[in-house]
């Protein structure tokens, strides 16, 4: 299965949750989600400048009756700790798409502490953890982690595992 | 740069909230929640006792899902810097139905009242201006502020108030984030997502 192909899936299960906002810090592995957002005219698409605006973003949109979802990467996981109040306390839903790096044939050394530590910070803040490694089961996870966040109102991240999206390659 | 506010920061909220109608309003954490409560609490009063820097972008997550309704942020000018990019993703998400008020004392006020950047070096309104907000303005008397009133319930406008950094007593708001979801929710009609099956 290819990326597109896999990841058109996974905005399938996100509007089939009826997301209507999405908050992104690009990413290579979201890249086609966010295409897909943008380009949805059911959908808004709002690009941020740092993760934990995603979660607060997600907060107001509960506030005025509407499902959103943060798409992030490993590497901002901890921008996201305290912000991660806000679901936690006032009782709200969040969900959030994680591709993770520092993990699968990592190239780039610097990704690799945030990597490492993004199961437990997020475990540690009150985040479900889901994780999708294959391309056959990951629209699955979305889905049922959707259903997790919004019907059962908790936090839930989902880690895209490296393996899934690939390697960055860097060419010299 | 230093702070010259010498507004009573209860008397501008009072202003700026005075008859609400349907308004929505989210609170950044501190003393701009003191002044809205004091200001007479209600259901749609969001108020923010910490997720610090997060006011303004609730306020857009918001607007984006109420399109027909205005949206009000109230906070001070150390919460506003803490969450300063969300100037730019407000603008860039071109939100006309949000506006923010920026209640400045040039102070982290809860902490000790030490300066903050307002009172050093920072511009706010002119950081807003340069994110792209189509309109910035900064009052220093009641005039001023009362004129605020309606525009920030009709443009998309990023108002400094300066203020005195004069302590006033706490007047607390409720603290408990679920029971302040919920009211706001009920307020607007939305069902409890579990009575939706």
């Amino acid at each position: 299965m290819t990326t597109a192909s896999w990841q058109a899936q996974v905005y399938a299960a996100l509007k089939r949750a009826r997301i209507r906002q999405i908050g992104y810090v690009p990413d290579a592995g979201h890249a086609h989600l966010i295409d897909a957002a943008q380009a949805d005219p059911d959908m808004r698409a709002v690009v941020l400048t740092t993760e934990e605006e995603g979660i607060a973003l997600a907060a107001g949109a509960w506030l005025g009756g509407e499902r959103a979802a943060l798409l992030m990467q490993s590497s901002g996981v901890g921008n996201c700790i305290n912000m991660l109040s806000l679901p936690v306390n006032c009782r709200m839903p969040f969900l959030a798409l994680v591709t993770m790096r520092g993990e699968w044939a990592e190239f780039n050394p610097w990704q690799v502490p945030m990597g490492a530590a993004t199961p437990a910070v997020l475990a540690a803040t009150g985040v479900h953890v889901r994780r999708a490694d294959s391309p056959h089961d990951v629209a699955e996870i979305v889905a049922a982690s959707a259903a997790l966040a919004f019907e059962s109102t908790v936090p839930v991240a989902v880690l895209f595992s490296q393996r899934l999206i690939g390697a960055k390659v860097f060419e010299k | 740069m230093r702070n010259d506010g010498t507004l009573d920061r209860r008397a501008v909220a009072a202003a700026l909230l005075r008859d609400p109608g349907d308004l929505l309003v989210v609170t950044g954490l501190g003393a701009p929640s003191y002044d809205a409560a004091a200001a007479g609490d209600r259901a749609l009063n969001f108020y923010l006792w910490g997720a610090m820097g997060g006011a303004a972008m609730v306020g857009l997550g918001l607007a984006l899902a109420q399109p027909m309704r205005r949206v009000l942020v109230l906070t001070g000018d150390g919460e506003m810097l803490m969450g300063m990019g969300s100037l730019a993703t407000i603008a860039a998400a071109g939100a006309r139905n949000l506006s923010i008020a920026v209640l400045d004392n040039a102070r982290f006020g809860e902490t000790g009242s030490q300066h903050s950047h307002t009172g050093l070096t920072t511009d706010l309104a002119a950081v807003a201006g340069a994110c792209g907000w189509p309109s910035v303005e900064v009052a220093r008397d009641m005039d001023e502020v009362e004129a605020f009133r309606l525009r920030l319930r009709q443009e998309m406008l990023f108002a400094v108030i300066r203020i005195s950094p004069t302590e006033l007593p706490r007047h607390l708001p409720p603290r408990d984030g679920a029971y302040l979801k919920d009211r706001f929710r009920r307020s607007l009609g939305i069902a409890d997502t579990n009575l939706q099956l």
